[in-house]
């Protein structure tokens, strides 16, 4: 237990620096959120009392605890644009936000780990190999919203093909998940493959490079001289030694598609925390930006613990208290 | 010198090919990418327009010469500020190490907490968007994965017997770490530069996309694709001209980095 | 004696003018398209349409805190005033059931309608009507009354509960026009966030950033609305906004540019096209570095193809203008001024040496980016430019920062929007240049201008007065103060199978008309 201990006191720290960069980031934004909330007709008395009253005039440590304080009890402080409260706003688009990027990182799973643990099952023969590299590098390079260009242009603008309407969703209209919720993911499949075309691509090759290592491991060649099955072998021992880099990898796929899902959410209009951050950055509402940040940045973090915590009970040696390097 | 692989072979040629037409982009294009005739708007790619022409009648292939040059300029300038500074700061605390390490590598970790798209939008409502704005931005977010990576790289160096004969002859640190062992982390560092120039040029361009990046009329791949959405339907050949653009530089770099790192003989872990 | 007036009351020209970014589509008089449309059939009761919008609505959804028109055309289906406005340039008793005007037309005696209620099921009382009107007239401090033209009000009161009075300081030929300003409740505190009218559609929610959703209110006291249900679905990117019309996610779009226009399915949409009446101009910051120069505006209206600017945006769409008025308001527009500058770099190179920049110089032209004409106009003014040596870079920014950098703040070099009168006002077109004027953010100071609208103010004859507004015009035009350049056309999706939609003198989006046909 002594890892997982000093993985929560990791995580507990990295929290704190990284909502207390962003804080401090958004405090040193010229520009004063008091003059901001009332317009610029405000006269000087009305600035000076809203900025008591918003606590502005205290010093930055102590207002940094206090909206932390408020982040963890769902008191975000309110928006500037919107006569909302940033909580509010923040939960209307969550749940969009939050489908899609678990969808996008299930496909990256269920389709990246098959197909590396095929392209080492069989017998890697140069000419494959060397296509599977341009393959692989193809798709590596597909920026995700170009892709999803690409899938709205073929699946969202009524395109005929051989006189088949192609059309499978109405970019712009998203189902609502209560009302129709096999639209609601059929809408989100697109953007998810965008995201995570990339990402597979990307598994795909750390796995069989890993498997690869670990197939020439000493105990491997042993197992398969004495005569035992290469494939067994594979399963049984490589793949479970080999999952330790993967799942960190992996963990940090999560950083990649949430970023992903940020710019995705533009091109299919999906009503998601990255466009709410856009709007928001643009109409200079900080503390919803501030919040978004947080929100994504603590998110990618537990991802990262969590992905830490499994390679451990993966890995015996970290099991025993070790450390992974 | 080690051998070649097809890899980098492939990838060098690539790279070289895309690398003259945007150095030749800069001097020359068949047409003007700024200028605009009402007579040639939105035609499909012909002879005469390779890849079709815009909304304002602008030359779509001249325009992705140019914009593929800003985006190359950008990430190029933006590798060079994440390298350097990332590998001053990794250079020092891999070799000195102590107390200073320890707080940075932590600072370190919790910078790589941000997706690095996030980071880059927080710095850029810092700054405020445009060409050296964006190029600062992303420049401090590769920091980080720079730093890490030549952090290991002099750490495990450190104790090497080349490094200690250099100390006895005399040699100062400032020395050692930029004469001795800098040309040793290479091998890790190519890669590194390889693979942080692909994310500059995703990252520049997805900001452009978004409209936060680089401005018109300054001609750039990610505006370009975020106007070539809104005609998908009667003007597809602009979206798929400018986003293979897009992907085929990020191909060939890509190629060249997978290709430097089987040189290496190891493959990476990102 | 005393006039009464009921529905045939034409007003021209009133106070005030309203800014906006895409500009106040207000497709008048004039338009060209009559009411009907094509697929005239028998209008059915009930349905629910999307409507997209290229803007979020401000942050209040308070009627009388509204700034832009894009907020404004969306509360019209949800407020009314004492009078509203119909789409054939008419006042028309609303609130109230009609009014009387005494002879020295500083008594204005409403009678109020019977059987009118606010969304709340409440019935509207005088006090509701003194209360919303004493609030736009409140001036605290320093601060303007929320209606401008109500400081004239002496005395509002109400005699007996179905009537209110209202006594000006001054005779106000233009005041009715005010009365269109929102009747609410006296005593609802949410009207930032779940605003209460008495219009024909009742506010139901509001997401941000998201969408707008009203519904038919039962209880209107006159023509219901025929729809259920209308959701107004914020769609900021005009590539987004497109694919949503063309993939059926949204029924009814205005403001579309030609290239929008142009992607769409013929089969699938009625285009209807009117004009904007706005004044699309590159508007140049006449206090700041070069521009302060005379000569270098001039060089940059020489600089410009307005014609090849309305081509290349518009597909020949739009009306070419030269100064600030637009041709729908055909008394005051003069045309000779549209071509006074024509397209000669050879002049503006000159005129930029004698200014002292024979290289040129670098020009900052702030957009608000979520306007796709305005940003499509900004390029191609940036080329014209390039040619004169003038390098153009084009600054997108959020709607809700240029309002308080450009238009609040005054800090831009040049900037390209749509100036509108969205109360069909000629007269707030040019007041708004006079020095000292409160909305006069390009900085624009001419002596002789100021003493033209003094003149013109006095003038009682309308001709004369008429005049008086074209020599301003011509000023403008003569001391470049902005680069002129045209009155878009306002250009209106309707999905085939919808009809009713009518265009209004004033930068509204009225739904109620709006229908399903069988």
């Amino acid at each position: 237990m002594r890892y997982a201990a000093r993985k929560l006191l990791t995580l507990l720290f990295t929290m704190v620096i990284v909502s207390l960069l962003t804080f401090a980031a958004f405090s040193l934004i010229p520009g004063d959120p008091a003059t901001a909330r009332l317009g610029m007709d405000a006269a000087p008395e009305e600035v000076a009392a809203l900025r008591e009253a918003m606590g502005l005039n205290r010093p930055l440590g102590v207002r940094y605890l206090s909206w932390l304080a408020g982040f963890f009890t769902g008191d975000l402080g309110s928006s500037y644009s919107y006569s909302s409260s940033v909580s509010a706003l923040v939960g209307q688009k969550l749940p969009a936000t939050l489908a899609l990027s678990l969808l996008s990182f299930s496909l990256v799973v269920l389709i990246s780990i098959p197909l590396g643990v095929r392209s080492v099952g069989r017998a890697a023969r140069r000419r494959t190999d060397a296509a599977r590299t341009a393959v692989n590098q193809l798709l590596m390079a597909l920026p995700p919203f170009f892709t999803g260009i690409l899938l709205t242009w073929l699946f969202g603008t009524g395109l005929r093909v051989f006189g088949v309407r192609l059309q499978l969703f109405v970019p712009g209209r998203l189902p609502a998940f209560s009302v129709h919720p096999g639209g609601f993911l059929l809408y989100l499949l697109f953007p998810a493959v965008a995201v995570a075309v990339p990402r597979i691509a990307m598994t795909v090759r750390m796995l069989h490079s890993t498997l690869l290592r670990e197939m020439n491991q000493d105990y491997v060649r042993t197992s398969i001289s004495r005569g035992s099955d290469r494939a067994g072998v594979l399963y049984r021992h490589v793949l479970k030694n080999a999952m330790v880099p993967v799942v960190a990898f992996l963990a940090q796929t999560m950083a990649e598609v949430v970023a992903g899902s940020i710019v995705v959410e533009q091109v299919f209009s999906v009503p998601g925390l990255g466009r709410l951050l856009l709007g928001s950055i643009g109409s200079r509402d900080w503390p919803v930006v501030q919040a978004i940040v947080v929100i994504l940045a603590f998110w990618v973090v537990l991802a990262g613990t969590v992905g830490d915590l499994i390679a451990q009970r993966l890995d015996p040696r970290l099991r025993l208290g070790g450390d992974r390097r | 010198m080690k051998r070649m692989n097809g890899c980098l072979r492939a990838g060098l040629i690539l790279t070289g090919i895309l690398f003259a037409l945007i150095i030749l982009g800069f001097f020359w294009t068949p047409f003007d990418p700024t200028a605009m005739s009402g007579a040639e708007k939105l035609l499909p790619p012909s002879l005469r327009h390779l890849m079709g022409t815009d909304s304002f009648g602008r030359d779509i292939f001249s325009r992705v010469l140019r914009g593929a040059g800003t985006t190359f300029l950008i990430a190029l300038c933006t590798v060079a500020v994440g390298a350097v500074f990332g590998t001053l700061a990794g250079a020092l605390t891999g070799y000195f190490g102590g107390r200073v390490d320890a707080v940075l590598m932590r600072l370190n970790d919790a910078l790589t907490a941000f997706p690095s798209m996030l980071l880059a939008l927080v710095l850029i409502s810092l700054f405020g968007s445009g060409r050296q704005n964006v190029i600062l931005a992303l420049g401090i977010v590769f920091i980080p994965s720079f730093a890490r990576v030549t952090r290991a790289a002099y750490a495990s160096l450190r104790d090497a017997n080349f490094v200690a004969e250099a100390r006895l002859m005399g040699a100062g640190s400032a020395r050692i770490l930029f004469v001795h062992l800098l040309p040793n982390t290479l091998s890790v560092l190519l890669p590194a530069l390889t693979i942080g120039f692909n994310n500059a040029v995703l990252a520049e361009a997805s900001m452009s996309y978004l409209g936060i990046g680089v401005v018109p009329p300054d001609a750039s791949l990610g505006y370009m694709l975020s106007e070539a959405q809104s005609m998908l339907a009667s003007a597809p050949w602009y979206a798929v001209g400018t986003g293979c653009a897009i992907v085929l530089l990020i191909f060939s770099v890509g190629l060249t980095g997978e290709g430097l790192q089987r040189r290496r003989g190891e493959a990476r872990y990102a | 004696m005393s006039k009464r007036i009921f529905a045939l009351l034409l007003l021209t020209i009133l106070l005030g003018t309203v800014l906006c970014g895409c500009g106040g589509g207000s497709a008048a008089t004039g338009s060209e398209e009559q009411q009907t449309s094509g697929s005239a059939g028998a209008a059915v009761q009930g349905g629910e349409i999307t409507v997209g919008i290229a803007q979020d609505l401000d942050k209040s959804l308070d009627p009388h805190l509204a700034v832009t028109a894009g907020t404004k055309e969306v509360l019209f289906n949800i407020f009314e005033g004492l009078v509203k406005p119909t789409p054939d340039d008419e006042l028309v008793p609303a609130v109230a059931q009609s009014y009387q005007v005494s002879d020295d037309r500083k008594v204005y005696t409403f009678t109020l309608r019977d059987g009118v209620t606010f969304h709340s099921g409440e019935a509207v009382t005088a006090d509701d009507v003194i209360y919303s009107i004493k609030r736009c007239a409140a001036a605290e401090g320093d601060k303007k009354p929320l209606v401008e033209a109500f400081s004239n009000i002496q005395a509002v009161e109400s005699p007996d509960p179905r009537t209110v009075v209202i006594t000006l300081s001054q005779p106000d030929n233009e005041f009715l026009s005010y009365m269109t300003t929102a009747i609410i409740p006296r005593s609802y505190a949410n009207q930032d966030t779940a605003p209460v009218g008495t219009g024909p559609f009742k506010f139901v929610s509001r997401t941000a950033q998201d969408s707008v959703v009203l519904e038919k209110y039962d209880g209107y006291w006159g023509t219901p609305a025929y729809l259920d249900r209308v959701t107004f679905k914020i769609i900021e990117n005009a590539d987004a906004l497109v694919l949503a019309l063309q993939s059926g996610a949204v029924d009814l779009c205005t403001h579309l540019t030609s290239t929008q226009i142009s992607q769409l399915d013929e089969a699938a949409f009625t285009v209807r096209e009117g004009t904007m009446n706005l004044v699309q101009a590159m508007y140049l910051n006449n206090a700041a570095a070069p521009l302060n120069n005379e000569k270098v505006r001039q060089a940059l209206c020489w600089a410009v193809d307005k014609h090849a600017v309305i081509d290349l945006v518009s597909d020949g769409h739009g009306k070419a203008i030269g100064s600030s008025m637009y041709p729908t308001l055909s008394k005051y527009f003069d045309d000779t001024l549209t071509d006074y500058y024509t397209q000669d770099p050879a002049k503006a190179k000159a005129l930029l040496a004698e200014a002292g920049y024979p290289d040129g110089f670098d020009l900052t032209i702030t957009v608000p980016s979520n306007y796709q004409p305005h940003m499509d106009t900004a390029q191609v003014l940036a080329e014209q430019l390039k040619a004169v040596g003038v390098n153009a870079k084009i600054k997108p920014v959020d709607w809700n920062t240029w309002v308080s950098d450009v238009y609040v703040g005054r800090n831009f070099q040049a900037t390209v929007v749509g100036v509108d009168a969205s109360y069909m006002n000629a007269r707030a077109l040019l007041e708004r240049f006079t020095a000292g004027y409160g909305k006069n953010f390009i900085n624009y100071s001419n002596a002789d201008y100021d003493a033209l609208f003094q003149k013109a103010l006095a003038e009682g004859d309308d001709a004369k007065r008429a005049e008086l507004y074209r020599q301003m015009e011509k000023n403008l035009t003569e001391h470049a103060a902005n680069v002129y350049v045209q009155d878009l056309a306002d250009l209106v999706a309707v999905r085939k199978g919808l009809d009713g939609y009518r265009f209004y003198p004033i930068y509204v989006m009225d739904l109620a008309s709006v229908h399903y046909v069988k």
